[in-house]
């Protein structure tokens, strides 16, 4: 017990399987949890997409809507239900205070002007004077902010007016891991008191999907849980839209304000394997050593992202160190930058709960009988980067 | 001699730095071109500029990589100056041995791969058309240009940093961004050295469109070299630009314990974030004052410490101001006499480097006694009573620094150094 001990005292999720951590709770603690996939809109590939929200619950000012895209409202709507649940929101000295760590790609492209230039392309020469022609007449002005990276962060400011600092970390898995690393260094430290920390994937657009198909990433046509993909349907990865937003507290700045955590969030490592020339599951078991307390079988929230090598690499390294394993992107999909957070998360509202998650994927996933006091949470990219930590009971 | 501040922290010392701008590659000739005066502003040829309100940048054109799309330049930019920055701390440019805090453009495929694949595809299924051309053409660059890990994962296998690179983005205001990150990470003890780099090759021909679209730009294509004219009363905009500043921070102590030279003291950091509007500063200037005031209590520093001020001065007529504002509300009277210049007067604004360049640039102020000005002053704004040391360099002693940087989505952030340990 220290003053600078850090606390999660409020979880903001949003995932296909619904709003908030009670739901994701209910949702993920069924005897059977169910996946909600869309095979069709962006068909040969599969997502798990966002569930109806009234964004308006969280970001009253309809203005404040129009000005962003799904990302950032997904971002914000998620980082209010944490701000929220931790008795935070409308707070105007504690959000004034807060400081903020976003992990973060880009926003949304305009699906239909991009497609016009393609199309006008293909009976033109003269490309580069194309784009300048459709750029400047059809953008809306407005739809860069909505891609600009650290605009979920000032959306964040704007909407909930946490304003501190505000930091957006960018590359994929790996800027959810130094997100939750950096945010707990700083609270350990004590150069912040509590923060927000956080990041949002909506994957509803072709340009995501594009993104992870360059890479040759994706699993195409038929759904199966992350550690059954198949490789001759492609890369293994199905992705989803969700988002995961924490508020951490150091110990001392909770108990003043009299709040109960969910759990601490104990040692965080992270790393950059060099995978093409060294063994990943050897690098992963080296990280996860220090990690790894004496009570066994130690419960793992795994964000394996479904890639062939590293899910591989990251299940050897788990179960060979005893742990139990609950791969999250089963029911999610991947969620890119908010793996980690999310994985976080569901950590602990386990540790929190004193119950396991029962089998994501019963054919691969075995038993967790006792009650876990901590559970390992891991981001391993699905093309590089990589982070685990120890979620602890508060 | 002291090895911590005031609050018993580890100081942390500038012992490498490297720059690129429009004015050149390196700290030499950049130096040179910039106390000279010299404009590195100039018309656009790396796309054609028909149907462009703005047809000017300080793009960095004399790279290989300078037309090969805004990664493969963000890279180029970022690796010279890490090079020149390690060698001159003394480090292995194989093996460095600390974290990296870039601060980099977002990413996206380059309009030109896009418009390859589709060429590539069936073209019957619109956006599915693409996806699969760009599965079945597997081209690892193109990948690599859609992934925001990628250029920091490059710099990080080249110079052997330590751990899981960070990339961020606090828009122009990222460049300082990484070095209050490589700062902190020092003080908290995790590393002895820390590698900071703000590199932006971003300047494509949509980026500009897209600052334009919001009025950013100054439209003044005329006289390229003329366009860029912070506290001016006829700015009109910024001026779109490319460059890079890394710099080796390494605790103090570590840092003498070694030989190396001290080049400057990061003293403090401080930063306050906007709630106003996305591109817009509160109009009071709060945040950009509580960044300042923060970044000068972090420091240990009182407001009459400071010597000089290295301005955000990008040009627009919103920024000038709110800077002049927020300025005049910190120092009070002694602001009309503390000589502050832009460097964005002669390289435009370096975006997300623009924090890591003008730090660089403070640093040299300090070492070569020497103010560079902020050109194109020919007619000031009379709401603005600044000293920006007009037209031509001024030779001073400069003992310390406060460099702002402010950007879109209510980011404000600003570096004390000093050249003394205080």
């Amino acid at each position: 017990m220290n003053p600078t001990d850090v606390l999660i005292t409020g979880i903001g999720v949003v995932s296909s399987l619904g709003l908030g951590a009670d739901a994701h709770w209910q949702a993920l603690t069924r005897r059977e949890p169910m996946p909600a996939l869309d095979l069709e809109r962006f068909s040969p590939y599969i997502v798990h997409p966002l569930p109806e929200i009234d964004w308006s619950t969280q970001i009253p000012k309809r203005g404040d809507q129009r000005q962003m895209e799904t990302w950032q409202r997904l971002g914000t709507y998620t980082a209010g239900l944490a701000l929220e649940d931790a008795g935070i929101k409308d707070d105007e000295a504690l959000c004034a205070s807060m400081d903020m760590i976003i992990a973060a790609g880009g926003g949304e492209r305009d699906v239909a002007v991009d497609q016009a230039i393609l199309d006008a392309s293909l009976t033109r020469n003269d490309n580069d004077v194309l784009l300048n022609e459709k750029l400047t007449t059809e953008l809306r002005p407005t739809l860069f902010l909505a891609q600009l990276s650290n605009l979920l962060a000032g959306n964040i400011s704007i909407v909930h007016k946490v304003t501190g600092s505000s930091r957006t970390f960018m590359g994929e898995d790996g800027a959810g891991v130094s997100a939750i690393e950096t945010a707990a260094a700083r609270i350990r430290s004590g150069q912040s008191a509590h923060l927000l920390v956080g990041a949002a994937f909506q994957t509803e657009h072709p340009d995501m999907l594009l993104a992870y198909e360059l890479g040759g990433y994706l699993q195409r046509e038929k759904w199966s849980p992350v550690w059954q993909r198949n490789k001759d349907l492609g890369g293994g990865v199905i992705t989803g839209s969700g988002a995961a937003f924490l508020v951490l507290e150091s110990r001392e700045h909770a108990e003043k304000r009299g709040r109960t955590p969910y759990a601490a969030i104990g040692p965080v490592a992270s790393g950059r394997a060099r995978r093409k020339d060294t063994d990943l599951q050897k690098d992963l078991a080296a990280m996860l050593a220090p990690l790894q307390q004496d009570v066994r079988p130690v419960l793992a929230i795994s964000g394996a992202s479904g890639a062939h090598a590293p899910t591989a690499a990251e299940r050897a390294a788990l179960e060979s160190a005893g742990a139990v394993v609950r791969g999250f992107n089963t029911l999610t999909g991947h969620l890119k930058e908010a793996q980690f957070p999310f994985a976080v998360a569901l950590a602990a509202l386990a540790v929190r709960h004193g119950q396991a998650y029962p089998a994501f994927d019963p054919s691969s996933e075995k038993p967790f009988e006792s009650a876990p006091k901590a559970a390992l949470a891991t981001a391993i990219g699905y093309d590089c980067f990589e982070g685990m930590g120890l979620i602890v009971e508060a | 001699m002291k090895t911590t501040d005031s609050f018993g922290r580890p100081l942390v010392a500038v012992t490498g730095m490297g720059v690129v701008t429009s004015l050149g590659q390196g700290k030499k000739d950049n130096w040179r071109a910039l106390t000279g005066g010299q404009s590195g502003i100039h018309p656009i040829t790396r796309f054609p500029t028909d149907h462009l309100a703005t047809t000017i940048s300080g793009m960095v054109d004399f790279l290989p990589e300078s037309s090969r799309g805004a990664s493969a330049l963000t890279f180029a930019l970022a690796d010279s100056a890490a090079e020149e920055a390690i060698g001159e701390a003394g480090f292995s440019t194989s093996d460095f041995g600390g974290p990296l805090f870039l601060a980099a453009p977002p990413v996206e495929l380059d309009w030109h791969n896009r418009l390859r694949l589709y060429a590539q595809s069936d073209r019957a299924n619109g956006w599915r058309s693409l996806i699969e051309a760009a599965r079945k053409a597997s081209e690892r660059a193109l990948f690599d240009e859609s992934q925001f890990a990628a250029i920091a994962d490059r710099l990080a296998e080249k110079y052997g940093t330590r751990g899981l690179p960070i990339t961020l983005s606090t828009a122009c205001a990222s460049g300082a961004t990484a070095i209050q990150l490589g700062t902190e990470a020092i003080r908290r003890g995790e590393c002895e050295r820390a590698l900071a780099i703000g590199a932006d090759g971003s300047a494509t021909a949509e980026a500009l469109i897209r600052f334009s679209l919001l009025s950013a730009l100054s439209t003044q294509n005329e006289r390229p070299e003329k366009a860029s004219k912070p506290f001016s009363k006829d700015r009109d905009g910024f001026v779109l630009a490319e460059g890079s500043g890394a710099l080796v921070l390494e605790s103090l102590e570590n840092a003498l314990a070694r030989g190396a030279e001290i080049l400057g003291i990061i003293r403090g950091c401080g930063e306050k974030a906007d709630d106003f509007h996305r591109t817009r500063s509160k109009p009071d200037g709060s945040p950009a004052i509580a960044a300042v005031r923060a970044a000068l209590s972090d420091a240990g520093m009182s407001e009459d410490e400071i010597g000089y001020v290295n301005a955000h001065g990008t040009s627009t007529p919103e920024n000038d101001k709110m800077e002049h504002l927020s300025l005049s509300t910190v120092f009070g009277e002694r602001m009309r006499t503390i000589p502050i210049s832009s460097n964005k007067s002669m390289i435009g604004h370096t975006l997300s480097a623009a924090g890591a360049v003008e730090a660089v640039f403070s640093i040299l102020t300090m070492r070569e006694n020497t103010i560079p000005p902020t050109i194109n002053y020919e007619n000031p704004d009379p709401a603005i009573e600044l000293d920006v040391v007009p037209n031509v360099k001024r030779e001073a002693e400069v003992a310390s620094v406060l460099s702002n940087s402010f950007g879109f989505g209510g980011q404000n952030t600003c570096l004390v150094m000093a050249r003394e340990a205080g």
